[in-house]
């Protein structure tokens, strides 16, 4: 199991979605959680702290969290940090798409903490 | 009109609901309407989609049901419609939505979503994206109507 100390960035447009992922990453031991509202308000944020995961919705206004994702793997400083992408549907296409774009695991919504608790494990396992 | 295209609305609804929020509830009769006809709840949303055919999905709860539904999606209670809940109608009816195209896609009907519009009050009008016919399926929630979930498909896609 990964370390409790991970400092997570959750980002998504909807409040709520961000309000259950953090509350799940509470019931999972991660206390460390920062959130954003868009790709745009995230890269800013990674930009300025350290963060070790990222959890990312992929369907945002200003950026998507795929956008975030290309971002993030051709920024020198945020490459290596492991990215979960949140999607509402699971188009072969776009799951190929971010594997292309260096994504590490995806999950798709409605999903349980168990769901999420295995995505997280297996990222970190690897 | 595509009406088998409910089914997979329908049972996104049950899932997501199930899965986000630990409740059952059961859909009742579909019913086909002529025009976009949903009877009005106290908080909807809608959303437009488009794709081989083109339409809208929208979702009307009323105050107690989405008040226990966002209850059980947060773990405290929520008493009154308020900016969370108006987020998360916005929320559920997104995950609805992308549930259900995951099952469209499968049968062949890749569609795409926009971003869903929250309107609320009472008497409050639903604005589909598309004017055509509609199918308008009723949902309880511990016995008593809890939200209408209808689907509009525009007259060129049937």
């Amino acid at each position: 199991m990964p370390s409790p100390n991970l400092k997570i960035l959750t980002v998504d447009d909807f409040s709520t979605m961000r309000r259950i992922i953090r509350s799940i990453l509470r019931q999972l031991g991660y206390t460390n959680v920062v959130e954003a509202e868009d790709g745009a308000s995230a890269l800013a944020l990674l930009r300025q702290d350290k963060f070790d995961f990222v959890i990312s919705d992929w369907n945002m206004p200003n950026m998507s969290g795929l956008e975030l994702l290309k971002a993030m793997r051709a920024d020198d400083r945020l490459k290596d940090i492991p990215v979960l992408l949140v999607t509402a549907e699971a188009l072969k296409e776009n799951v190929v798409e971010a594997i292309k774009a260096g994504v590490n695991g995806y999950i798709v919504k409605p999903f349980t903490a168990e769901t999420l608790k295995e995505k997280i494990d297996a990222i970190f396992a690897s | 009109m595509h009406t088998d295209f409910i089914h997979p609305f329908v049972q996104a609804a049950v899932n997501v609901l199930r899965t986000m929020a630990s409740v059952a509830v059961q859909a009742g009769t579909p019913s086909a309407k002529p025009h976009a006809a949903m009877g009005q709840g106290d908080i909807s949303a809608v959303v437009g989609l488009t794709g081989p055919v083109n339409g809208s999905l929208a979702i009307s709860f009323s105050e107690k049901a989405i008040c226990q539904i966002v209850s059980h999606m947060f773990g405290e209670p929520v008493t009154a419609i308020n900016d969370e809940v108006r987020d998360a109608v916005g929320e559920l009816c997104n995950m609805i939505s992308g549930d259900a195209r995951r099952l469209l896609a499968e049968q062949g009907y890749p569609l795409q979503a926009a971003i869903p519009t929250v309107i609320e009050g009472r008497g409050h009008r639903i604005r589909h994206v598309v004017a055509g016919p509609s199918v308008v399926v009723p949902f309880t929630l511990d016995g008593e109507t809890a939200f209408c979930l209808e689907v509009c498909w525009d007259s060129e896609s049937t």
